[in-house]
């Protein structure tokens, strides 16, 4: 077992199914003969040379529809975007084509796309560069979307993502691509729309993904180290597919859940998630379920004003406690 | 036209004067059908443009990718789908290409290597480059052509696209019909440029501009074109200028411009009355065998027709069948 960053995860995914398949290619900007703008490419051309990984103009419009366009045609692009602020710019590509093309041609064609990159605040990036994407991919039926910051699970998942035939959003984080952790030296891969149980625990559920895993977890650390309350992080992972059956079965063994968003909390996934839980499993309600997310403005630059709008550990316990009365 | 090129012959010019009309009459029933509130949503008609369709498409190989956007079935039809189940997606009943799914703006077939109709101004245009792209990453002897109205001239996307192909050399033939109206704004009130093909200028790309009125110039061009595409030069960007008879469409009465621009062009520069004057005057085909081919074909249509409306509506069944593939 080694220990790897996320980043160097990520790249073992991408290195392994770029061997297995030459229909895998590697595009974007700074992928290349930059290494990553956040190194996650480092020395994949080198490996594949520039056929295989691809530099792009800054044009993501054209460049995703491009991956779009060769999808079609039966290769499976890996197209990176810089920071998933910038997909906004090919949003009509992702949202009117990819997403899409299955069902208007009637199967005729699909999509075997994964658009990847970091997601979510980094630290004083301010308004354009902070954005937690996840919601709004999500909202829409013909994408997947992953999004998760832990090397073992990153792995796994991208492997899985590549091999898929319909187009994944798979967002990562700038924060967590230096973080280190364990992934089995043997080749494995993840399903999508499994989530997993980081922390077990039997008073209160706080459901979350990506970097906010690691906030919870420390969180849950502090509700029992100083509250006795005994939270459990159940980790999502993959937000469409999502898996319902676990969220319904934490419920029935906490009766209590805290969703813990990054992003707006306006219409987000944190709402979409509560909503589906006490549809299902009203009668399995001790509490209301309630949400942390970001405050409902855009990102701040100032150091003191972002850590006011992001969820924070002190929001989070604050949360859980009210939905355990302690 | 290289010296040993024979050109277009008799029986060749009789093959796109029966693909020609079988678009007309198609789009005349179309439009009766739409009347009669048996085809619903939007439905553009290809009236007037036949020439272009076929004579482009006619130039290509079976194995090469067409791109197109919401004005589609004139396309397909020439790429050889059968008439019966492109009346059939229109009526929005079982058998369609798409089993109802997609409607006038959405045709396409594997098939065919037909990408499909695209309802978003441009947004197609990079399906064409990444279709080629892909084409070129595998070292395949294809290329893409994609098909674009004046409008989707002046939509970033499209300007990506070209830009991209050309950077990366992808054979793609960019082919623009210019039929002079977007939707209702006319190309003096939307281009400053009024020549099209230089939109590829500032790209350095091989760009021409030709008549889009008689099947044989445009089947010319376009072999050209593909030609240049094919041979590994790059892509060429070509605008076949023509005119479209009905309005933008089925809902709008056309109040931007005037009856004698429309009358003119009829009277002057009908595609099927210059083919059938061609036929007549170069290679003595008779006013009978003319008459024996439009009887032929207006039975085609009108089975089509009849198959459509006696055939069983969309399947609830399959409503969640194409949103992934897995």
């Amino acid at each position: 077992m080694a220990e790897l960053q996320l980043r160097e995860a990520l790249r073992r995914a991408m290195t392994e199914e770029m061997r297995r398949d030459e229909d895998v290619f590697l595009m974007g900007e700074e992928v290349a003969y930059y290494d990553g703008a956040y190194k996650v490419s480092k020395g994949m051309l080198e490996e594949f040379g520039d056929t295989r990984v691809i530099d792009t103009p800054i044009a993501e419009n054209g460049f995703i529809g491009v991956g779009i366009g060769a999808a079609m045609a039966g290769l499976r692009p890996i197209v990176e975007v810089m920071t998933w602020n910038f997909s906004l710019v090919a949003f009509d590509q992702i949202i009117n084509n990819a997403a899409k093309i299955m069902q208007m041609t009637g199967g005729n064609y699909h999509v075997p796309m994964v658009l990847r990159g970091p997601v979510g605040a980094a630290e004083n990036l301010a308004s354009q560069h902070s954005q937690a994407l996840e919601s709004i991919y999500a909202h829409f039926p013909g994408l997947k979307v992953v999004s998760t910051a832990t090397p073992k699970d990153a792995y796994g998942l991208l492997k899985t993502a590549i091999r898929d035939d319909d187009p994944v959003m798979f967002m990562e984080s700038e924060l967590a691509y230096g973080f280190k952790g364990e992934v089995p030296d043997e080749e494995y891969t993840i399903p999508l729309g499994k989530a997993d149980l980081k922390r077990d625990g039997a008073d209160v559920t706080l459901v979350t993904w990506n970097k906010q895993v690691m906030n919870c977890l420390q969180a849950a650390e502090t509700l029992h180290s100083e509250h006795g309350i005994d939270a459990q992080v159940l980790d999502l992972r993959s937000l469409r597919p999502l898996d319902e059956e676990a969220l319904y079965e934490a419920i029935g063994k906490t009766h209590r859940m805290v969703v813990v968003q990054e992003g707006f909390p306006f219409a987000g996934l944190a709402a979409e998630i509560a909503a589906r839980v006490q549809e299902a499993c009203f009668d399995a309600l001790d509490a209301p379920i309630l949400r942390v997310c970001n405050r409902d403005v855009p990102q701040p630059y100032a150091t003191n004003l972002e850590q006011l709008v992001m969820p924070s550990q002190e929001r989070i316990i604050e949360a859980a406690r009210s939905v355990c009365s302690r | 036209m290289a010296q040993d090129d024979p050109g277009v012959g008799k029986d060749q010019l009789l093959g796109f004067y029966r693909e020609m009309y079988l678009i007309r009459r198609v789009e005349e029933l179309a439009a009766k059908a739409y009347t009669l509130r048996k085809i619903r949503g939007f439905c553009h008609l290809y009236i007037g443009q036949e020439a272009v369709a076929v004579g482009a498409i006619s130039a290509l190989q079976p194995e090469d990718y067409v791109v197109t956007a919401y004005r589609d079935h004139g396309q397909i039809l020439a790429r050889g789908a059968d008439p019966k189940a492109v009346m059939a997606e229109l009526f929005g009943k079982k058998p369609g290409l798409s089993h109802g799914l997609g409607g006038s703006m959405h045709l396409a077939s594997k098939e065919l290597n037909f990408f499909g109709g695209y309802g978003i101004v441009g947004g197609h245009v990079p399906l064409a480059a990444g279709a080629a792209f892909a084409a070129k990453y595998r070292g395949e002897d294809r290329i893409a052509l994609v098909f674009f109205g004046d409008g989707a001239a002046q939509q970033g996307a499209f300007f990506e696209a070209l830009h991209l192909a050309q950077l990366w050399q992808l054979p793609v033939v960019f082919l623009c019909e210019n039929n002079y109206y977007a939707m209702g704004t006319s190309l003096d009130r939307s281009s400053f440029v009024q020549e099209l093909n230089r939109r590829g200028d500032g790209v350095g790309m091989e760009n021409w501009q030709f008549q889009g009125f008689d099947v044989t110039e445009v089947y010319d061009n376009v072999k050209k074109a593909a030609a240049h595409a094919r041979s590994g030069k790059g892509p060429v960007i070509v605008e076949a200028v023509t005119y479209r008879y009905r309005g933008h469409s089925m809902s709008d009465p056309a109040k931007y411009r005037s009856a004698e621009e429309v009358e003119q062009t009829k009277e002057q520069k009908d595609c099927l009355k210059l083919a059938e004057h061609h036929l007549k005057e170069e290679h003595g085909v008779t006013d009978e065998e003319i008459e024996a081919i439009r009887d032929e074909i207006k039975q085609i249509a009108q089975e089509a027709y009849d198959f459509a409306e006696q055939a069983e509506p969309a399947d609830p069944a399959i409503l969640y069948d194409y949103v992934y593939a897995e």
